[in-house]
């Protein structure tokens, strides 16, 4: 039976997330309590039967090897196969080519070591919980060259950022543009044969182009068959900070939550070993999400607290999120309001953002 | 390959006094504080102390805890040369048998602990909740020369009749073994716990085994045995919590301790943390009519409803207007609307119908609602 390859590519993501990506890649964004984004795209590759994951990274991918290890959390440390970690070669003695073409192009041996025939090529700020043999199934029924996952996204002011498809009555992809009335959204997953990817990137390089989705498969739009996929299930896509920050408080919503969490295999992350999170006889906690490892002895509400949370007495978090560690001391206050790790919040402090733009704390403040 | 200490964990009991907690699965197996099975606090303490070659002595209803233990991944016992091995009971060309006692266990996996030939052996349980570095019980048998050492702890002079006590001279150099005695004359009960020299144990269990009459359990016949031959046993004293969750009402009362931060900080996350398998469920979702004090909630867990004193385990789900009070609800537990329960252990996968109200009496000890008698306490009230 024909298998498929992972790659998550990290290349060419927009960067619109200030402090939250001043040291880590959008990949290692911490997401809903427990999770990085890669979290999702990694799990739905492993529920998927893909047994070997490669992943191309920019710069900053420290947070992203320390997150991911051996793969072992998502079973991917294999005898055959697992996970592959390709790092930028910035200096590379024949430099050939820049961008994620580069990494293809270096990389080239994997591809082709692999027995599997198909590349699913996915980024990282498509948040879903879904399996992607249908789609895999799809493209090979269809005989496309390329089938692109897509979904009806309704969130107007996120589709000003994300690629939409026009297609015709077969499902055909007859244009890739950059709409903004059209809903017809590109998730940024895509499939294609392992020897048309190599050929693709053979003419990128031969034309010193860099931008594969672009210059490999769009500026072929004509020659190639692409297919399109259609994902109506529930799903984030996160370009911004305005973005996480709903597509993160959307998720208190059981039904949201249900829908991510609860109908699905489970979404793979690090383990932690934290304890279960206490409550204490002062806690008022409504509406929110919580990790273990958690202290609560204060108010918590529409918010979202990461693993090892302490709230102390008196204090107040309302429609905030706070990441893994953060300790909110007495009697302070906080509201639309995003800590990222580690941070502390000392005695009657009083913190308060807008839900457009939420006051973002760099990891391991003190205020 | 040689290794100074091995360690061989006793989880093969019944624990027939849990009652319906026990029914089918070994007491090791138990869930404990939330997201724990009771022998990852022993497991745990191996993987903080050091202690890297561990047999699992296993023999009573021992699916769901070798399913729980795997290759030991959890506790980092996945090792190349050593890490952990599974002791089922087995057959051989001379055939074989149950094994008979925690003595009669060990004797017959001699040749498991003979291939790493070690100094030392520590023997633990795989029943008790504590957090303990072996390496100092260890250093102290060690430093005494003892052929024996055996770790206990100070009881309430009250409690003595309750424990095996030990009695010591003033260098905690033991003379004498008293079960269950009326009238102590020390208040320090045994845990269970032992460093033997390895050679020492050994000949007391080939002793042991030939004869007809023996319990062949260490507390029973081992040490009156070394004792009546004079070797050098003697007590370390631990100090900390450690509970033997032996029947419904202590595994009740551990719970309850568990809330209480001055009872015990075991469940801290600090240094000595505690490992257990990870069931990848997302963060607890908490909904808008919950009031949630004084408990401790795990991962999947949903909370619309009132808790109060009370332990979820993972994936419970507690509709609206439910109060639970002091109870302890096991992995993945329903709760429907309207339900109260107060004093309530309600086992793994039980759904418990809305309008259900189920309370223990003060006198009573709590009550367990399993799959197999929840539809005769519903139909009682």
């Amino acid at each position: 039976m024909a298998s498929m390859i992972g790659l998550i590519n990290l290349e060419h993501e927009n960067d619109q997330f200030k402090e939250l990506t001043y040291h880590r890649p959008i990949a290692s964004i911490p997401f809903a309590g427990r999770y990085r984004l890669i979290d999702f795209t990694l799990s739905n590759m492993v529920q998927s039967q893909i047994h070997e994951v490669a992943i191309f990274t920019q710069n900053k991918y420290r947070s992203l090897i320390g997150h991911l290890g051996s793969g072992a959390d998502w079973e991917l440390n294999k005898t055959h196969g697992g996970l592959f970690l390709f790092p930028p070669q910035a200096h590379h003695s024949t430099n050939i080519s820049q961008g994620d073409v580069g990494h293809f192009y270096y990389n080239r041996d994997f591809f082709e070591n692999s027995s599997a025939e198909y590349v699913l090529i996915s980024g990282s700020q498509f948040v879903a919980n879904l399996n992607y043999l249908p789609l895999f199934h799809y493209h090979l029924e269809t005989g496309a060259d390329v089938t692109l996952l897509t979904t009806q996204h309704d969130i107007i002011q996120e589709l000003k950022n994300c690629l939409k498809l026009e297609l015709d009555k077969n499902n055909k992809v007859i244009a890739i543009t950059n709409d903004k009335q059209n809903q017809e959204t590109f998730c940024g997953v895509y499939l294609l044969h392992k020897s048309l990817l190599l050929e693709l990137v053979d003419e990128c390089v031969a034309n010193h182009k860099s931008y594969f989705f672009w210059d490999g498969i769009r500026a072929n739009l004509e020659k190639l068959h692409i297919a399109a996929y259609h994902y109506d299930g529930y799903h984030s896509i996160i370009h911004d900070v305005a973005g996480y920050f709903r597509q993160s408080m959307k998720l208190i919503k059981p039904e949201n939550y249900r829908q991510l969490f609860r109908n699905y295999p489970p979404v793979f992350t690090k383990v932690s070993n934290h304890p279960p999170t206490r409550y204490q006889h002062t806690a008022i906690v409504k509406d929110s999400l919580i990790a273990t490892g958690a202290l609560i002895e204060g108010t918590v509400e529409n918010s979202i607290l990461f693993r090892g949370v302490k709230v102390k007495k008196g204090a107040v978090v309302k429609n905030s999120i706070i990441m893994q560690d953060g300790e909110i001391s007495t009697d302070s206050q906080l509201e639309n309001v995003i800590l990222d790790k580690q941070v502390v919040i000392t005695k009657n402090q009083m913190l308060k953002g807008s839900i457009k733009h939420p006051y973002i704390i760099e990891k391991k403040s003190i205020i | 390959m040689k290794k100074e200490c091995v360690t061989m964990l006793l989880a093969g009991g019944a624990g027939t006094r849990l009652g319906m907690l026990t029914k089918n699965l070994a007491k090791p197996a138990v869930p404990f504080g939330g997201r724990y099975r009771v022998i990852d606090f022993a497991l745990s303490n191996c993987l903080n102390s050091g202690m890297n070659t561990v047999g699992v002595v296993t023999q009573y209803s021992p699916l769901v805890l070798h399913r729980h233990i795997g290759v030991g991944k959890a506790w980092g016992l996945d090792r190349l040369e050593d890490g952990l091995t599974i002791l089922s009971p087995f057959t051989t060309c001379d055939g074989g048998c149950w094994y008979l006692g925690t003595a009669d266990a060990i004797f017959k996996n001699c040749h498991f602990i003979d291939q790493y030939h070690p100094d030392y052996v520590l023997i633990l349980s795989g029943d008790h909740i504590y957090q303990m570095d072996y390496n100092q019980i260890l250093a102290q048998h060690k430093e005494t020369e003892a052929d024996v050492t055996i770790a206990t702890m100070e009881v309430p002079w009250e409690e003595t009749s309750r424990f095996g006590i030990l009695n010591t001279t003033k260098n905690l150099r033991i003379y004498e073994f008293e079960e269950k005695p009326s009238q102590a004359k020390n208040n320090l009960a045994s845990m269970g716990i032992y460093v033997f020299n390895w050679e020492v144990l050994k000949l007391f269990l080939e002793k042991d085994a030939t004869k007809d009459h023996s319990d062949h359990d260490f507390g029973k016949d081992i040490i009156p045995a070394m004792l009546a031959d004079e070797l050098h046993l003697y007590a370390y004293v631990f100090e900390g919590y450690w509970k033997d969750v032996g029947t419904i009402q202590s595994y009740w009362e551990a719970h309850m301790d568990l809330l209480n931060p001055n009872s015990t900080t075991i469940l801290e996350h600090g240094k000595w943390k505690n490992y257990s398998r990870d069931s990848y469920l997302a963060p607890q979702l908490i909904g808008e009519n919950a009031v949630i004090r004084h408990s401790l909630i795990s991962n999947g867990c949903i909370v619309d409803g009132t808790v109060e004193e009370s332990v979820l385990f993972e994936k419970v789900q507690i509709h609206q207007h439910a109060i639970i009070h002091q109870s302890i609800l096991h992995p993945n537990a329903q709760i429907g609307e309207h339900v109260l329960l107060d004093r309530v252990i309600v086992q793994e996968n039980v759904t418990i119908p809305d309008h259900t109200k189920i309370a223990a009496n003060e006198e009573e000890e709590p009550i367990v609602v399993s799959n197999e008698n929840i539809n005769s306490i519903l139909l009682m009230r």
